[in-house]
């Protein structure tokens, strides 16, 4: 069987500066990956460069075993959907929830777009008091959700996710974890997703791969991780700082 | 301990088509030279608290307080020249959007000079190398790239690294810091922790740290503050944070995904309506 999404040593270059090293990576159908890494490391730019939103000079993306081109059409974009890291810069602020959720569903061609919008905001958490509301008047949080209610509402099959959580307190994030996995078994979804959280990426994915400077560092499964059998020095240091903040003196 | 901070029954209120929010509804706490965390549901009213303290509130909000005082400053009563003056040099606040909150038409490194240069008569060569070596604080590699980038060429992590650097070069006496860390990967999170540490330790820093990472929340503060529909329900020692009593605090410890830990799905809160009175 094919993979839902191979990736085949991508170099991204932006004026000079190699983000993306050659990073190959293959997520098979209805699985989650994992990437985790240093801060810069491109693990949003892998992400952006398949959404075909960075300049990606060498490598090939597929999808369903077939190379995508240079160009994404709907047809990708029905597939494949995006939840950005920064909730601020990917909504329009001056945008209501309503008009955000409306407009993929009329680009695609949608017709029960009531019940659509309707479910989606249920399904993240939102009541329909917050159907009306622009952007820029919800917190954090709930911006985060309705970012998610918009990636979900195209039916993808494929989800990007970066850092889907890091905006969320403990409460809801766990309300958003426990969705996407139960919509990733509803409709065999396969998701690769960004999280610096280890706890988060063991909880919710097969396999990773973490990522320093461009390239890869190691590829594991998740058990690994977990029971730290692990094989380079950074994987392990990621381990160890996850602990938490050691005060000086104490350690 | 010297008392920076005084927040005495602040209210937010905002005027909408669907109704009047009230997001902070009659939150009281003091400030010293120390490190208080705020934890909460999302929505809770923590950026909005921390925008009050500020002077950011937006002007269409409703904003009352029995007293909110900085330094023996009435921040509700104040000249707005004087309040601009405050902030930045001695109130500063690393706002939960960075990248949103940076200037999009201006490199990341001339931001930051501007700021110094706004707070301290400094020339041209010197404001530059001040501010490379506070991006070489934060931990940014290739910190002279950087400064040449707009915020829209940096990463996540690093937008919020160019906040806090810009935040604390003109070092303020009192630093809120809204979700710092929640884009960094966690060996750069603790080095930036470990700078807030030391403002906080050796220059006696006020530090209002936001964040919904409670296992950070009780290794990093002092004091924790937990926040429900607008209001505190709960305050404790940071340490204590796992033997909290409130159902919110328990519950929201409980569902956090832990390494190991294989429980699907997550645990989630059955929010009772009591909480919210
Ligand atoms: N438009 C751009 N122009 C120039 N450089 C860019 C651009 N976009 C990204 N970069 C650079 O590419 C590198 C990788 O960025 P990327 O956003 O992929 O990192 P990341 O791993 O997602 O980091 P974080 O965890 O902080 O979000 C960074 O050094 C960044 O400055
Ligand atoms: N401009 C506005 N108009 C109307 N309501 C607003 C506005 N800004 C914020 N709110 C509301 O005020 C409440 C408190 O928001 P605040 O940003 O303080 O939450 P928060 O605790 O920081 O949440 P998060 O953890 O999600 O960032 C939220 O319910 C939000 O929807
Ligand atoms: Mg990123
Ligand atoms: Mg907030």
């Amino acid at each position: 069987m094919s993979a839902a999404l191979a990736i085949e040593g991508l170099r991204v270059v932006y004026d000079g500066h190699h983000a993306l090293k050659g990073v190959s990576l293959d997520v098979a159908q209805g699985e989650s990956y994992g990437l985790v890494g240093e801060s810069g490391s491109g693990k949003s730019t892998l992400l952006r460069a398949i959404a075909g939103l960075a300049p990606v000079t060498e490598g090939e993306v597929s999808v369903d075993g077939e190379r995508v081109g240079p160009g994404r059409d709907k047809a990708f974009y029905r597939k494949v959907q995006m939840v950005f890291q920064d909730p601020y810069g990917s909504l329009h602020p001056r945008h209501t929830v309503d008009r955000l959720l409306l407009e993929p569903l009329a680009i695609h061609g949608f017709t029960d777009i009531e019940a659509r919008i309707l479910r989606a905001l249920d399904e993240v958490g939102l009541g329909s008091g917050f159907r009306f509301r622009y952007s820029h008047q919800l917190s954090g949080g709930q911006r985060q959700r309705v970012a998610i209610a918009r990636a979900l509402i195209l039916e993808p099959s494929i989800l990007l996710l970066d850092e889907p959580t890091s905006a969320l307190d403990a409460s809801v994030q766990a309300e958003v974890l426990n969705l996407l996995e139960q919509v990733r078994s509803d409709r065999g979804l396969t998701f690769l997703m960004v999280s610096h959280d280890l706890a988060i990426v063991t909880h919710m994915c097969e396999r990773l791969t973490v990522m320093q400077n461009g390239q890869e560092v190691e590829r594991l499964s998740a058990s690994d991780l977990a029971a730290r059998t692990v094989t380079k020095d950074y994987t392990r240091n990621l381990l160890t700082a996850s602990e938490g903040f050691v005060r000086e003196g104490s350690a | 301990m010297t008392r920076l901070l005084t927040v005495d029954g602040l209210k937010v209120d905002f005027p909408t088509r669907s109704g009047v929010v009230e997001a902070v509804r009659g939150v009281s706490f003091t400030l010293g030279r120390e490190r208080l965390g705020i934890v909460g549901e999302s929505g809770s009213g923590k950026s909005q608290t921390g925008r009050a303290i500020m002077g950011l509130t937006p002007a269409n909000a409703r904003i009352s307080a029995e007293r909110l005082n900085f330094s023996g400053i009435d921040l509700l009563d104040v000249p707005a020249r004087q309040r601009r003056d405050l902030r930045g040099k001695r109130i500063a606040m690393i706002l939960q959007d960075p990248k949103y909150s940076l200037n999009p038409v201006m490199s990341i490194g001339r931001q930051i000079v501007e700021t110094l240069r706004a707070h301290e008569t400094i020339g041209r060569a010197e404001a530059r190398d001040r501010a490379l070596a506070m991006l070489e604080a934060v931990q940014i590699r290739e910190a002279s790239r950087v400064f040449d980038l707009y915020p829209h060429e940096v990463s996540g992590g690093m937008g919020q690294r160019a906040m806090i650097a810009m935040m604390l070069i003109a070092g303020p006496e009192l630093l809120i810091a809204d979700e710092p860390t929640s884009a960094l990967d966690v060996t750069v999170q603790l080095e930036i922790l470990a700078i807030l540490y030391r403002l906080v330790a050796d220059r006696g820093m006020g530090l209002i740290f936001i964040s919904h990472d409670l296992g950070l929340v009780s290794s990093f503060c002092d004091r924790v503050i937990v926040m429900y529909a607008g209001r505190i329900v709960e305050e404790l020692p940071a340490s204590e944070l796992a033997n909290a009593e409130h159902p919110y605090t328990r519950g929201l410890l409980n569902c956090m995904p832990r390494i190991g830990a294989d429980r699907h799905p997550l645990p989630v809160l059955d929010r009772k309506p009591e909480w919210a009175l």
